[in-house]
């Protein structure tokens, strides 16, 4: 049996947990500032990370409440933002063993994220979800904790420290998006293109006028869907995943240095 | 507009979309065109997000352009989220000292 408790899997989780833990801790600080420009308290911005675990989500959300936003506007770009997570949620249901009690599907679903889905997906054999609960166990609070700080820290420091921590989170998603695009040109073309029509669009007028959330959801599916129907990708989906995986594991151990 | 209805909305947005293939989906997607646009959709919004927003977030636009220069060579040659993150933040600090 595989998928029961055992202290030294829960130790492992904890032991790759805590080098995400930091780099979560740093990234969702630079979050909170953001949640501080929506009017979130630190205890709004501490549930809404604890609740969500979703930097590109929980940022772009952010970014729509802090422009009054409606409620399924929200709810759209959170849906388009976390698009992902279905994927690899896709991929760790198969690593789930038909025997493992249904229970802990619904809890492992609560923090299926780039880093945590990475350590996990690269465990080898069936899923043992005690390891990937260790993980979340130091990864989740340090995430949420880091958003409250950052909200209160925001408030405190000096507008130069604001302004350059406020890079921090487009540091990370730069992080994410290059190295894929340095392996396939179509990556590459498809980041070059958004940066070009986001910025386009930013200016013209009409689109102009449409709110920036509006605007990154209909970016995102015109430009995904174009590349989706010209450049399918030939690959299994489970084939990506574990290698987005590993590169994710690679990122982990590089916070820990 | 209530925070805590935002947060609830954001909240059963995230777990429903990692919650239903785990509980519903055995087996892999089939269909090319959904594989495909799951497959685009991450890489698409960051980078749509990224740019222009990052030559406003700073107090001057060429702080922020530099950051995302520096950001995308210092990815490309290999460095990881943490390290990426801090070359741009030290990079704005240092030039908003001097400009």
């Amino acid at each position: 049996m595989n998928d029961k408790f055992s202290r030294k899997v829960f130790c492992d989780g904890m032991r790759d947990g805590f080098p995400i833990a930091l780099g979560y801790f740093a990234v969702s600080f630079s979050l909170g500032i953001a949640a501080r420009h929506a009017g979130f308290t630190p205890m709004q911005g501490f549930l809404a990370s604890l609740l969500n675990n979703a930097s590109a989500g929980e940022y772009a959300a952010f970014t729509l409440v802090a422009a009054q936003a409606s409620y399924l506007e929200v709810a759209i770009i959170t849906l388009i933002a976390n698009a992902r997570y279905l994927l690899m949620s896709c991929a760790l249901a198969q690593k789930f063993s038909p025997n493992t009690p249904f229970f802990h599907r619904l809890l492992i679903a609560y923090d299926v994220t780039d880093e945590l889905f990475g350590i996990t997906i690269a465990r080898p054999g069936i899923l043992n979800p005690y390891y990937t609960y260790g993980a979340i166990l130091l990864a989740a609070p340090a995430w949420a904790g880091g958003t409250a700080c950052g909200i209160i820290a925001g408030n405190a420091l000096p507008l130069r420290a604001v302004s350059a921590l406020s890079v921090a989170l487009y540091g990370m998603f730069l992080a994410i998006i290059i190295p894929p695009a340095r392996k396939s040109k179509i990556v590459a073309a498809l980041v070059a293109i958004s940066f070009a029509l986001s910025f386009a669009c930013n200016y013209l007028p009409g689109i102009s006028s449409l709110s920036e959330g509006t605007r990154t959801i209909l970016l995102t599916v015109i430009i995904s869907g174009t590349a989706a129907i010209l450049f399918p990708v030939k690959q299994d989906v489970s084939e990506n995943a574990v290698e987005k995986a590993d590169a994710s594991v690679q990122k982990g151990d590089n916070i820990n240095e | 507009m209530n925070n805590y209805l935002y947060i609830a909305v954001m909240a059963a947005v995230s777990y429903t979309i990692r919650v239903l293939p785990l509980t519903l989906i055995r087996k892999p997607i089939k269909n090319q065109f959904i594989q495909s646009f799951l497959y685009y959709v991450p890489y698409v919004t960051l980078a749509v997000m990224t740019f222009p927003a990052i030559i406003h977030a700073t107090q001057t636009p060429i702080s922020g352009l530099v950051a995302l220069i520096a950001g995308i060579a210092a990815a490309w040659l290999g460095a990881g989220l943490f390290p990426v993150s801090v070359i741009c933040c030290v990079l704005v600090f240092l030039i908003e000292l001097f400009v």
